[in-house]
């Protein structure tokens, strides 16, 4: 543990820092819409939804979403014909800590108009749930995934919400959240005890044992006989 | 009833996943049902690892994922925290960074070229297409001191400048690459078994390879024409003469053919930016990210405590986020960095294209054979190291 005076070591136990440098989550320059046609259409649009819109690294436009409407407005982003941000770059998530609240980031590209847009939704840490996109992007299905298994944000009508990365058993949490500690949340003794203590039910979903069976049993009874086999082959 | 459907895990260890990969996979006989791939083997939690080291420490992070192409790997991460700098890197440095990223495109696509006509059952192009990664091995050895960590970029520029001789040797390879790869083309593009192995086998439209986000040589198999280097050029690519491959039909040949196609225009972009190397510095002289010199430390306090800050402290990025992608050897690979304005990442985050390209494998290999997975699994260029990261 780590002396009166800190130690170099003291994040591995405690988790990163959490960024102490302002108060609230640092925001870019203020942005001018102007600049990005898709931000006017859309603060013409959804006027209620977008709650702000800065820029960021000297010309990167990000728009702050009320997270309760992010599947109608990125639907209508996909779809019209203005914007047709068809590729769905990224989904990633930002923790800042300090209890701020965590940011759900999607990366847009439109392939036909050559522009590039990034939305936001913040989440408060107690309430870490939104709207899927898989049904307007296929993309989303693992990039989703990862955010739910590092970060332990749940995608509302998410068709296959497991964890990706991290084994399916893993108890320890959400390993990119700022207050989980670099070596884990357990003790050495009990994740070497875990990960002796393995069985395949943790290795296939229940629908695939039902499948397969369990593994190392003997194989069913051949249906036909071996002399049947012979017969045939002559 | 021998139809009943009977489930086979293909790896995790197993030669044809191309690394630590496993596939659950639910078939009637030989056919494909249903594949699901299990990933995370190789998870080393990089992101979070970022979060404990200072701008520059995240290096040699970078080319740990992927090994099939580390210098590209080390550009990108530099190039995203330069541009939340608004740091302006210097001519000659641009040029290196074209000539690196070109380059790794060559390495990469050989190793994919080498082990996909493996799995098809062709033997002899792995042998010759190593051969040539092997010359790009040791210009990276020449450059880096390393053949495959590097970390050979530092925020605003190089760890270094390219050692005497080292142009020649790259020009070399440049001059002699393209016979290799006429031999092995000429082995593979119009042989009846490989053909026979690749046509219209994983075929996937432009329209689905978009929407499930395919992107790079994999995406413009499919006839969509996106390429990062024209459609949102970084580094003066379009002043560049090279052209972008486009296939037809989506299938593990196009797959093939963009490939083959783009190392030729990779060694086009190497001959130009060989010949426009500019002169001057390979650093930028910008007291955020560079050293005093050390006369200047020996006589000047001011350079001593500069110096002493920037070693003990770290290079500081003002607040902010930025995504900076670039055309990755497998797709389009970004890098996301965010940063609350101290000497240390809030967040650090690849965007991984062969973790969105592998998602892919379960709606490409249904309805085919299990040798058919193999050569599908092979046409997407995965890379472990980057999709578990």
């Amino acid at each position: 543990m780590a002396g009166e005076n800190g130690s170099a070591f003291d994040a591995v136990e405690q988790g990163p820092e959490a960024s102490g440098r302002n108060t609230e989550t640092p925001h870019g320059g203020v942005g001018n819409p102007a600049e990005h046609p898709s931000v006017t259409a859309l603060q013409g649009r959804f006027d209620s939804a977008v709650l702000r819109h800065e820029v960021q690294a000297g010309d990167q436009h990000v728009v702050f979403l009320d997270p309760g409407s992010n599947r109608a407005v990125l639907a209508w982003l996909r779809d019209d014909p203005e914007q047709r941000y068809d590729l769905l770059v990224d989904v990633t998530a930002v923790d800042y800590g300090g209890g701020r609240p965590l940011q759900i980031v999607y990366q847009l590209w439109s392939v036909p108009h050559k522009r590039a847009l990034r939305i936001k939704c913040e989440l408060p840490l107690d309430g870490l749930s939104i709207d899927s996109v898989v049904q307007l992007w296929n993309a989303a299905n693992w990039l989703e995934r990862e955010v739910y298994d590092l970060f332990g944000v749940e995608f509302r009508d998410h068709p296959d919400l497991r964890r990706i990365l991290m084994p399916q058993n893993y108890a320890e949490g959400h390993p990119l959240r700022k207050d989980f500690p670099l070596r884990g949340r357990f003790s050495r003794a009990e994740q070497t005890r875990r990960a002796l203590s393995q069985d395949y039910h943790d290795d296939y979903t229940p629908e695939e044992l039902e499948v397969g069976g369990a593994p190392g049993l003997a194989p069913p009874e051949l249906p036909i006989s071996t002399d049947e086999v012979g017969t045939r082959l002559d | 009833m021998l139809s009943e459907p009977m489930l086979i895990n293909i790896g995790p260890q197993h030669p044809a996943t191309h690394g630590v990969l496993r596939l659950i996979c639910e078939l009637d006989g030989e056919t494909v049902l249903k594949v699901t791939p299990d990933i995370g083997f190789l998870h080393s939690s990089f992101e979070k690892l970022g979060e404990y080291r200072t701008w520059n420490q995240i290096v040699p992070l970078t080319d740990r994922m992927d090994y099939l192409a580390p210098l590209m790997y080390n550009c990108v991460y530099v190039m995203a925290v330069e541009k939340l700098m608004g740091l302006e890197v210097t001519e000659r440095c641009k040029v290196a960074r074209v000539l690196c990223m070109e380059m790794e495109r060559i390495f990469s696509h050989l190793l994919w070229l080498g082990t996909t006509a493996i799995d098809v059952g062709a033997f002899t192009p792995f042998l010759y297409a190593f051969q040539e990664r092997e010359r790009i091995y040791t210009l990276h050895e020449n450059y880096t001191g390393a053949r495959i960590t590097t970390s050979a970029t530092r925020v605003g520029g190089m760890m270094a400048d390219f050692p005497d001789g080292w142009t020649d040797s790259l020009r070399d390879f440049v001059k002699t690459f393209p016979k290799t790869l006429n031999e092995i083309d000429s082995l593979l593009t119009t042989n009846g078994i490989h053909l026979g192995r690749t046509l219209d086998i994983g075929v996937i439209s432009g329209e689905d390879a978009i929407n499930y986000g395919f992107t790079g040589p994999n995406l413009r198999a499919s006839g969509v024409d996106y390429d990062l280097r024209k459609d949102n050029p970084y580094y003066d690519y379009e002043t560049y003469d090279f052209d972008v491959p486009i296939g037809e039909n989506g299938d593990c040949y196009d797959r093939y053919l963009v490939r083959m196609e783009e190392m030729r225009q990779s060694l086009r972009i190497l001959e130009q930016a060989l010949d426009r190397l500019p002169g001057g510095p390979i650093n930028v002289a910008d007291p955020r990210v560079s050293l005093p010199s050390k006369t200047d430390c020996m006589n000047d306090m001011e350079s001593m405590i500069h110096h002493f800050k920037l070693i003990t402290e770290g290079i500081s990025v003002p607040a902010g986020d930025c995504y900076f992608a670039v055309e990755g050897t497998k797709g389009e690979l970004g890098m996301y960095v965010v940063s609350d304005g101290g000497e240390k990442p809030v967040r650090w985050r690849i965007r991984p294209p062969s973790f969105v390209n592998l998602s892919v494998i379960a709606k490409l290999a249904e309805g085919h054979l299990v040798s058919d997975l193999i050569m599908i699994n092979a046409s997407l260029d995965i890379v472990l190291g980057e999709i578990d990261r």
